[in-house]
């Protein structure tokens, strides 16, 4: 049996991969590369997989019997693992011709790669538990994260937890997504830009008590910067306040001119007054736990 | 005096206390209320300072104005130290507005002895009400319990943290009498069989009723201070065992001694902190709590001490070779765990993967294992590695200078000088 060759494009979404899998049974095709935001160039003949959710669950459905697989899955595909996609469908048809046993065995050779993804994911999730920094806006909690792998859907059960009773959002630059809480209800939605008011008074005020505790916790004669870096490498700080300047907002915002949102989104600018308001319809029940 | 001055002066104070964990305890949000506890066993590290220690809690003293006079510590009332306290409402506000911008995991409250024990652990319970009724805080506390306390007030003190301390800080009697004139290891050890009993029987009345009252559910810590009196390794670790067994600790912590006095019974001023034979201790903690290890076999009356170049199971290894090597793909679980590289993880891994598939040495490093230090001790189909030389005689060479990757260039340093030095 030798399945033909082709590119698969998608929409980049979860249900749109299970797509992918679905055709690629249904087709007899082998996927040679998944492409989700560019066009391919290439040899190979391209297939358009149309995200069907019913195609979806048939897929989730095949693999039920194997729960610790699905988590894998679902888990493995908000990592930025290179070539996620391929690895994941290589997975994915190992399961379907032979069971999950050899997920016993983490160094087997298509498993490996996406348990090496996974602890990435886990030690970036665990790292943001801590390192995010919120400041208060006139009483809405903001955070913004420039995390590698996709966290906020993994984030989302912890926070919406810890601040059951708070109205806040984080921004993942990286991903230009937001994670919006209010009174009980959270959703995660795209933002193209995010422009973030100016704080007050009160909130420089803690920022510098912050600082200045951070500073005097330290113990000289025990100064050892590898040890630190190792465990809190520089890339989280950007968005830490104990690394940046009290006001380092108004700083920022001298240099830059205030730029339009692409795409015509409108900014989301939080105060008091404007807080996250999270429309009805598209409101799930939360704490909401990871997807 | 204003709060940022108040602050630098009792973080400062509280900042050689090593304990910093909000482990322990499981706790989900509450309606009406701020906070949870952190889900992961390990807890939660919010920040790492300059020295690489771990940030999870606003760790902070009640006052450092002290009657007491410890020659070790810097708040004697002796010292010229600027003194500050914290009013309880001042401690409530600012531990709430940083825990609301997620820099802190919780409360870590000490205190020097202000007028006398009572009025302290009043001061601090005081604070912890508002925290917890007034704010509804529902993160993490970790308070002192200041010794000489009556048990009345540490109970209250138990039902509003999670988890309670009582500070042993010189490992030996004839320290505390010498350094810590005021404090009796009789006072330590009270307060400490006192928590032990109040948890144990919160817990057994909590699976009779819901609603009672839960005592310091993350249990009790103590800290030891190494480096200021001349205890030995294997008398540290002989008092760790006994506090883990008939105490029911959760947590030792080591703390080297830092010299911040002049004093002529103390380490002159510049004498560095001991921060090898701290992480050395660390480890053999380590093998007490996890690996089954017993303080006899680790260190024994002709060998008080650890090798600072080699971690202590490397050192146990070295002088059981009879033990090894040990074959992978059929040893147990409490052998693999004996041999150096491995760890609880790695092992269940191995014994997890083996039931499917035949483990090669470069498996064995996808799994976690650290070969570089394991391959001495373990077979693979009955074979050791490829290419893999040593002998009893170049063993203990080869395994410290796998250790000297490990270490900062200047502790190697120290080292290397103390060697030469015979």
């Amino acid at each position: 049996m030798s399945w033909e060759s082709v590119i698969y494009q998608y929409d980049g979404t979860f249900d749109g991969f299970l797509c992918c899998i679905f055709d690629s049974y249904l087709y007899k095709e082998f996927p040679t590369a998944f492409y989700s935001d560019e066009d391919p160039v290439s040899f190979y003949s391209v297939r358009s997989v149309i995200t069907q959710r019913d195609h979806a669950k048939r897929v989730l459905h095949g693999l039920h019997r194997y729960p610790s697989a699905v988590d894998i899955l679902h888990r493995a595909f908000l990592t930025c693992m290179p070539d996620k996609e391929d690895h994941l469908y290589a997975f994915v048809r190992k399961v379907f011709d032979g069971g999950a046993d050899f997920m016993r065995n983490q160094a087997d050779e298509i498993y490996a790669p996406l348990v090496k993804a996974i602890r990435h994911l886990n030690g970036e999730l665990e790292k943001l538990r801590g390192f995010i920094r919120f400041s208060d806006y006139n009483g809405t909690l903001g955070a913004e994260i420039e995390p590698k792998n996709r966290v906020l859907p993994l984030l989302r059960h912890h926070f919406c937890n810890r601040y059951a009773n708070e109205t806040f959002f984080i921004y993942d630059r990286s991903h230009k997504e937001i994670l919006l809480y209010s009174r009980g209800h959270s959703r995660i939605i795209p933002v193209d830009s995010l422009q973030i008011s100016l704080p007050g008074e009160e909130e420089l005020h803690y920022r510098a008590l912050w600082k200045r505790f951070y500073e005097t916790i330290a113990i000289k004669e025990r100064y050892n910067p590898r040890c630190q870096n190792s465990k809190m490498p520089k890339r989280y700080r950007s968005t830490m306040t104990e690394f940046l300047e009290v006001d380092y907002e108004k700083q920022r915002q001298a240099f830059m001119p205030t730029e339009s949102p692409a795409d015509g989104l409108p900014p989301y600018v939080p105060n008091a007054k404007s807080a996250p308001v999270i429309p009805a319809e598209c409101v799930q029940s939360a704490p909401v736990s990871a997807p | 005096m204003d709060l940022l001055e108040k602050l630098t002066i009792l973080s400062d104070a509280a900042k050689y206390d090593a304990a910093c964990t909000s482990s322990g305890v499981k706790r989900s949000f509450q309606p009406g209320k701020i906070g949870n506890t952190s889900s992961s066993i390990v807890g939660c590290c919010h920040s790492f300072s300059a020295d690489g220690r771990c940030i999870t809690l606003l760790k902070v003293l009640m006052s450092n104005c002290c009657s007491y006079n410890c020659q070790y510590c810097i708040n004697r009332c002796t010292s010229e130290t600027p003194r500050a306290s914290f009013t309880p409402k001042e401690l409530a506000d600012l531990t709430i507005e940083f825990y609301r911008r997620n820099y802190i995991e919780g409360l870590f409250l000490s205190s020097a002895v202000l007028r006398d024990p009572d009025y302290t652990t009043q001061q601090m319970i005081r604070a912890l009400h508002i925290l917890r009724y007034d704010y509804g805080f529902n993160g993490y506390i970790h308070a002192k319990a200041i010794p000489g306390t009556s048990s009345e007030l540490v109970y209250q003190l138990g039902l509003l943290a999670d988890r309670l301390s009582v500070n042993i800080e010189l490992p030996s009697e004839h320290g505390l009498q010498t350094l810590a004139p005021d404090k009796s290891k009789q006072a330590i050890l009270r307060p400490m069989s006192f928590i032990r009993d109040q948890s144990a029987q919160s817990k057994a009345e909590l699976v009779q009723y819901k609603h009672t009252p839960s005592f310091a559910p993350a249990g009790q810590s103590t800290q030891l201070i190494v480096g200021a009196t001349n205890d030995s390794d294997l008398h540290i670790l002989h008092l760790t065992q006994s506090l883990y067994r008939k105490y029911r600790l959760k947590r030792v912590f080591y703390s080297a001694y830092v010299p911040v006095v002049e004093n002529t019974l103390l380490p002159s001023l510049d004498t560095k902190p001991p921060l090898l034979r701290e992480h050395r201790l660390y480890q053999a903690d380590w093998l007490l709590r996890f690996y089954g290890f017993h303080a006899d076999e680790l260190l024994d009356k002709q060998h008080p001490d650890f090798n600072p170049m080699l971690d202590p199971k490397s050192y146990w290894a070295l002088n059981h070779m009879d033990r090894f090597p040990v074959e992978i793909m059929s040893a147990d679980y409490e052998t693999l765990l004996r041999v150096p590289g491995i760890g609880p993880v790695s092992a269940k891994r191995i014994v997890s993967a083996r039931r499917v598939s035949h483990l090669r040495f470069e498996d064995l490093k996808k799994l976690g294992v650290v070969l570089k230090r394991a391959q001495f001790f373990l077979t693979c189909g009955g074979r050791m590695r490829d290419g893999l030389r040593f002998s009893a005689a170049t063993l203990l060479q080869q395994l410290e200078n796998v250790e000297k990757g490990q270490l900062l260039a200047n502790e190697a340093q120290q080292l290397s000088l103390f060697s030469s030095g015979g």
